[in-house]
């Protein structure tokens, strides 16, 4: 029997910003380029984040942070997924993140990091392109 | 450690890796199931279904924390469709599930209709036996109930839930047929609007018209509000009444001996269309075969039989 891998991806929106027309234009692109999206809703905490991507057995979480809170919640994320032994999960996130900030999200290794003027077209071509194959 | 036994010690991450191997049609998988099968038949199967919107996630989100302050853990399968055009598909059942992200004693996974006819029940039977194996005392599976195999799944479990909504009009005409005939239990949810009467009266009509016998079970009809938790304890009530009535009737050993039915001949037809195929390849008659019934020589039923006779003699 041959192995039919389909990629599956968390879309997740943690902290307070109540936003979510972008992720779910997002998800609909996903799926229309053949990923299973699993979206959790608004206002996840990292714990309820990374226990979903455990669970969903995800090879892919992506962000949607827009509140300003980026720098706090993407590397417990992480962290989290660290401890927990599936740092192999590609993380990436989308929103208002200030230029600044991106050489210490990419330290901490996350690895697509798409601001306000990034096309569907582009976050979707960076995971397939992306996505962990194992 | 190969990874059935880190199942049966309830490793998260192992149950997850292997529902997905389930789900890719790993080449181990049947190895690893055949672990697992023998610790298996432990759980207790709650099937959920009804049509799209009618609240079956908030439903399985409370009756989650239902099980919960019982004591019993709770694994949940939440079935949506795969676009049959990309391939692809949109998981949405677990924004209604939030409530137990976090608790380890609940564990919750989204799975696509995928493609094959038979895949998904194969799949999903799957994925409760893994589910089954890791400990869990109840399993929820959801599904919208649009294609006979989700229909299947729903039927296969222990405990079939019909869910209904009011104020859609003749919502009993709306609902699919072979879907009604399933429920043991009706569940009228979103109680708190309007028409909820005209539902009642027509599922206590149906009921009625089918005719139960004196011992048998009759679905009784509950109404639930999901987002506000009424209705919740009597449904889990009425799930476990339905559940000894299944142990002291004999019932219980025949939906297993169904169940186990059902699978033995979903894999005859699996395995047997493989081995069928692949004699046919190995001999050099596959084509020339198509060939012949291209030009009408021979039609597919002879054909199919004349094959399977072949392996059979050989
Ligand atoms: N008024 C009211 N709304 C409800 C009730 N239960 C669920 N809802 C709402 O109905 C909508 C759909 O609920 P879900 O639980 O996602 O329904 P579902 O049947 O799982 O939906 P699909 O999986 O998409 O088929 C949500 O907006 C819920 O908040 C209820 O008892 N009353
Ligand atoms: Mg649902």
């Amino acid at each position: 029997m041959a192995s039919d891998r389909i990629v599956r991806v968390l879309l997740a929106k943690p902290g307070l910003d109540g936003h979510d027309r972008g992720i779910k234009v997002v998800a609909r692109s996903l799926r229309e380029a053949g990923m299973e999206v699993i979206y959790t809703g608004l206002h996840q905490t990292p714990e309820q984040i990374v226990e979903a991507a455990i669970q969903e057995d995800v090879s892919v979480v992506g962000l949607s942070i827009l509140s300003g809170a980026h720098m706090a919640l993407a590397p417990r994320v992480v962290e989290l997924l660290k401890e927990e032994g599936a740092k192999d999960i590609l993380v990436t996130i989308g929103g208002i993140i200030p230029e600044d900030d991106i050489p210490e999200l990419e330290k901490i290794g996350i690895k697509g990091i798409f601001g306000p003027g990034t096309t569907t077209e582009e976050i979707v071509e960076f995971i397939v392109n992306n996505a962990p194959k194992d | 450690m190969d990874i059935a036994e880190r199942v049966l010690n309830g490793d998260r991450r192992a149950v997850a890796r292997l529902i997905t191997m389930v789900e890719n049609n790993h080449p181990e998988v049947r190895e690893l199931m055949r672990e697992l099968y023998p610790h298996t038949g432990k759980a207790h199967v709650i099937g959920i279904t009804g049509a799209p919107g009618s609240g079956k996630s908030s439903l399985v989100n409370k009756m989650t924390g239902e099980y919960r302050k019982r004591g019993k853990s709770v694994g949940v399968i939440a079935v949506d469709p795969t676009s049959p055009f990309t391939g692809g598909a949109l998981l949405g059942d677990r924004i209604r599930m939030q409530s137990h992200a976090t608790d380890k004693e609940v564990f919750i996974r989204s799975m696509g209709t995928r493609g094959s006819l038979g895949g998904l029940s194969r799949a999903t039977s799957d994925a409760i036996t893994i589910l089954d194996a890791s400990g869990k005392d109840v399993i929820i599976v959801e599904t919208v109930g649009a294609g006979q195999s989700e229909v299947d799944i729903v039927n296969s479990s222990h405990t079939p839930i019909v869910v209904l909504v009011p104020g859609m009009g003749d919502e009993i005409q709306a609902i699919k047929a072979g879907i009604l005939e399933i429920g043991t239990i009706f569940v009228v949810n979103k109680a708190d609007r309007e028409g909820v009467e005209r539902v009642l009266v027509d599922l206590e009509m149906m009921i009625d018209l089918a005719g139960y016998g004196e011992d048998e079970w009759v679905p009784p009809i509950l109404q639930t509000v999901a987002v506000r938790n009424e209705g919740i304890k009597e449904l889990v009530d009425t799930i476990e009444e339905h559940m000894k009535y299944l142990a002291s009737t004999g019932g219980l050993d025949k939906r297993i001996r169904d169940r186990v039915r059902a699978g033995l001949k979903d894999w005859i037809r699996e395995e047997g269309v493989h081995i069928v195929l692949n004699n046919l390849k190995e001999a050099g008659e596959y084509e020339p075969l198509i060939d012949k019934m291209v030009k009408r020589e021979v039609d597919p039923h002879t054909a199919a039989v004349d094959a399977i006779k072949r392996v059979r003699n050989r």
